[in-house]
């Protein structure tokens, strides 16, 4: 993985880069020591590691500000993070730069239940959001799987997804505000408690920017009333085609789930190694769950058997009570804890058409044959958004290697398929340089030309989403005007 | 000007020297119109159905009846439910689905389903130099590279003309219910939509009409649909009686006509859409005084008519923004159509159009200035 070469100027000043931050920043929030800012060289993407100049934690949007605009003035690059839970690489330090963490800003500012927001400072983790409104029955959508410990910051950064999102949407659809820091400094507000801009949809573009534009330190979040009851359903089928074409029409039959999940027989294998929960050994298995009342959810499944038994299912099993549910949960949620028992793992996070899902799933195993390296598949199948997990054994000379460079082919197949690179992931420095195979040059061009609007001196985690030798260009001003 | 293909659309801009005003069906008002017409009614047709994917791509000049309709014959809708403002703006025309798109227009289901831009999957354009971009997709989790989708929803046509949009489509509904509640005051109406859509009961229109009838709309499954229906009677016994209108047809009007406005079409006056947090609609109201008004989205979208060139921002002392939908061109000399921005964000609205439109050709007149 190439990272631009640290701009010698700014290393020479990191002596009056710390006491300028001492300026307006307490002690305990400025980390320069070698040994403290290596806790910062690295996210959730432990393959690549690099410690920054500095670390600072600022308590408010102020502090925040103050960073900045110390920064601007002596051209240091800024990478924020969240809670460093990226797998894409997204809070990757770069040696010249200052890590801006906002894991202590994290406060809940205001609760309205009359209009069904929260505005909270986003260093807050997500779940700690659905958690402040849970007592009233009210929670916040969007639940990646690392939920527990990612912060909203990171959450609008990458525009974060979750197993719920064919129902709720993913964070851009549930974020109406936001207080931001720009480059320079300046702090804005976009939107808030009304929905919609009159102007350009700056928020729209914010969302999912991966820190490139400025430091979001407030989030205004739409929060919903939890609905009465959930239930799953596992279905078990002998070939991943007709699992596929079930989901296909599920979603065809106006049934709108709050989840599909996917997982192939390797995964289910190791699964029931790891968790017995009692899955039927099969091809292919789905976990559906609908959500509402006692009758919505019944109407629901009665019409999802009725389309599972057209296709044959080995098993259909509907959970009873609560115990159930959570046994049909209990592999899917320890599926990627389980592969990682077994071996190293690369996680990707291609989106297809549900289509497509056959052919794609039959074209990876090719893939897996050829590369010599075993892949699990387990996704959220309703929205399209596979995650292979691609084994391999990072002790292995050039295993890692192999690993990249098959997870390439697969992204360039979901691609083909009609899909994406990265459905909730991000880019970040992962799949920065397969950007060219989803974007012609004028198509990068235009979403870099917003960055230059934003942060003209690219300063904001320059080396990240677009190809380095894209960027070139740009950064080079920057290393020009030293 | 009207181009049948996107490459002769960007043909045309990238040889353009004066501006344009840029329609698709002309069902919109654009206000003070400058520079020659760009008709993008000429790029028409469905490029991709896919219902078992929820997917839908169409050339940016594709009439909403067209898409509509195909969706229809799949049992599948646009989930956002655009207006069709002809009536009341006295327009002629068919909405094109890029005139929609590029005016992010949503309906009544937008406080539970989402507005435009949460249904816009991708999009391809022409920018101001007659360049072509895409950017997203046609798959519902997209996050490789920045969502230039959101930052053209809305836009206007002033970053690009949008050529192709690529939409998520939901399945339709198999009934509605309507429940009405009357006698309340807005102050009260909005604090009875919010306990609706404070509820788990999945409220998907709540309004206000001009009679000052509050409507609750739920939609689904026959069987959960009456099941919410009487639960959210008795969660709302406080408000008064609830009345349940079970006639679909009627149904389906009184959404169109909330959705459409269409209440205002003889009112004299000018006409105005705010959109302002739920709770905050009531003290607009009351220091506007308009002689019509109509609440949608729970309170959060307030539809006015007040007399000729009242400037209806002087008096908003809340957050949120107004938009002058309909008035004489004298009226529209001196006030702004869109809302004003604050300094800093209108610095980034103008670099972002000189970035993406650097001849000034798109639109130059709309957003930002006087209309």
């Amino acid at each position: 993985m190439d990272m631009p070469s640290p701009s010698k100027m700014v290393l020479s000043r990191k002596a009056e880069l710390v006491s300028r931050l001492l300026q307006v920043l307490p002690t305990d929030a400025v980390i320069e020591d070698e040994m403290e800012t290596r806790a910062y060289e690295c996210d959730a993407l432990t393959a690549y590691k690099c410690p920054p100049l500095l670390a600072v934690l600022p308590r408010s949007t102020e502090e925040v500000s103050a960073v900045l605009r110390i920064c601007h003035e002596m051209d240091v690059p800024v990478v924020p993070r969240g809670s460093g839970t990226s797998l894409a690489g997204g809070a990757l330090p770069t040696a010249d730069c200052v890590i801006l963490g906002v894991a202590r800003m994290n406060d809940v500012l205001e609760t309205d239940y009359a209009n069904r927001v929260i505005r909270v400072q986003t260093g807050r983790t997500n779940l700690s959001v659905s958690g402040a409104v849970e007592e009233d029955g009210f929670f916040y959508a969007p639940d990646p799987s690392s939920q527990l410990a990612c912060a909203i910051a990171g959450n609008i950064a990458m525009n974060s997804g979750g197993a719920h999102c064919l129902k709720y949407g993913v964070t851009t659809n549930n974020l109406m505000g936001v207080t931001m820091v720009m480059m320079d400094g300046e702090i804005v507000e976009l939107g808030g408690a009304h929905l919609d801009s009159s102007g350009l949809d700056l928020l729209g573009v914010i969302c999912g920017s991966e820190g490139q534009l400025g430091v979001v330190t407030e989030a205004t979040l739409r929060i919903l009333h939890k609905p009465e009851g959930a239930r799953p359903v596992l279905v078990g089928f002998d070939s991943n085609e007709v699992a596929g074409a079930c989901v296909s029409d599920i979603i065809k039959a106006g049934v709108l789930p709050v989840a599909v999940e996917f997982m192939d027989r390797r995964v289910i294998e190791v699964v029931e190694n790891y968790a017995q929960a009692g899955y039927p050994l099969c091809e292919a298995l789905l976990i559906i769950e609908v959500e509402g009342s006692e009758p919505e959810i019944d109407a629901q499944l009665t019409l999802i058997r009725e389309i599972a038994e057209r296709h044959n299912p080995v098993e259909f099993r509907e959970a009873r009570d609560g115990d159930e549910a959570s046994r049909i949960w209990l592999g899917r949620k320890s599926a990627f804890g389980a592969m990682g028992q077994i071996n190293d793992y690369m996680c990707l996070d291609g989106t297809i058409p549900v289509s497509s899902l056959p052919m794609v799933l039959r074209r990876i195993n090719e893939l897996s044959d050829e590369f010599g390296l075993d892949v699990g598949n387990v996704f959220h199948a309703g929205d399209g958004n596979m995650h292979p997990l691609i084994l391999f054994d990072a002790n292995k000379e050039g295993d890692l290697e192999l690993c990249e460079a098959m997870g390439a082919e697969i992204l360039k197949l979901c691609f083909e398929a009609g899909g994406c690179l990265t459905g909730e992931h991000g880019v970040g420095i992962e799949k920065r340089d397969l950007m060219h195979v989803q974007y012609a040059p004028a198509d990068l061009d235009a979403q870099m030309a917003v960055k230059d609007v934003f942060d003209p001196k690219w300063l904001l985690n320059p080396a990240k989403v677009f190809p380095l030798d894209a960027s070139d260009s740009r950064r080079a001003l920057q290393v020009a005007a030293e | 000007m009207k181009p049948t293909s996107e490459q002769e659309l960007s043909e045309l801009i990238a040889q353009a020297t004066t501006p344009f005003h840029i329609e698709g069906g002309g069902t919109r008002s654009s206000g003070l119109a400058t520079g020659n017409a760009l008709d993008t009614s000429g790029l028409t047709g469905i490029t991709l159905y896919e219902p078992g994917a929820l997917t839908l791509v169409a050339q940016a000049g594709t009439y909403i009846t067209e898409i509509e309709s195909a969706l229809a014959a799949e049992n599948q809708r646009l989930a956002f439910e655009p207006a069709d403002l002809r009536d009341v703006l006295g327009t002629q025309g068919e909405s094109t689905l890029g005139g929609v798109a590029a005016s992010n227009a949503s309906g009544p289901r937008r406080i539970s389903a989402g507005a435009c831009r949460d249904f816009m999957l991708g999009v391809r354009f022409v920018d101001g130099l007659g360049g072509i971009v895409k950017n997203g997709g046609r798959v519902m989790k997209n996050v490789t590279g920045y969502d230039l989708v959101k930052l053209m929803s809305g836009a206007h046509g002033t970053l690009g003309v949008l050529s192709e949009v690529s939409m998520k489509v939901l399945p339709n509904v198999e009934m509605q219910l309507c429940l009405r509640l009357e006698g309340l005051d807005p102050a009260r109406a909005v604090a009875a939509m919010s306990t609706a859509l404070g509820s788990p009961f999945e409220v998907s229109g709540a309004a206000q009409d001009a009679d000052g009838i509050v409507l609750l709309r739920l939609e689904g499954f026959e069987a959960s649909v009456r099941y919410r229906a009487a639960q959210l009677t008795s969660v709302l016994a406080d408000f008064g009686a609830v009345d349940i209108l079970d006639d679909q047809n009627l149904c389906r009007e009184i959404w169109r006509d909330i959705r459409d406005a269409r209440r205002f079409k003889d009112v004299q006056g000018n006409l105005w859409r705010i959109s302002v947090k739920p709770s905050d609609a009531p003290s607009v109201l009351e220091a506007l005084s308009p002689s019509q008004a109509q609440l949608d989205w729970g309170g959060g979208l307030i539809w006015l008519a007040v007399p000729k060139g009242t400037d209806v921002r002087a008096k908003m002392t809340v957050t949120g923004h107004a938009t002058l939908m309909r008035a004489s061109s004298d009226t529209m000399q001196t006030l702004a159509r869109f809302h004003p921005e604050p300094t800093p964000i209108a610095k980034i609205s103008t670099d972002l159009r000189a970035r993406f439109d650097p001849k000034g050709l798109l639109n130059p007149g709309l957003m930002g200035g006087l209309s």
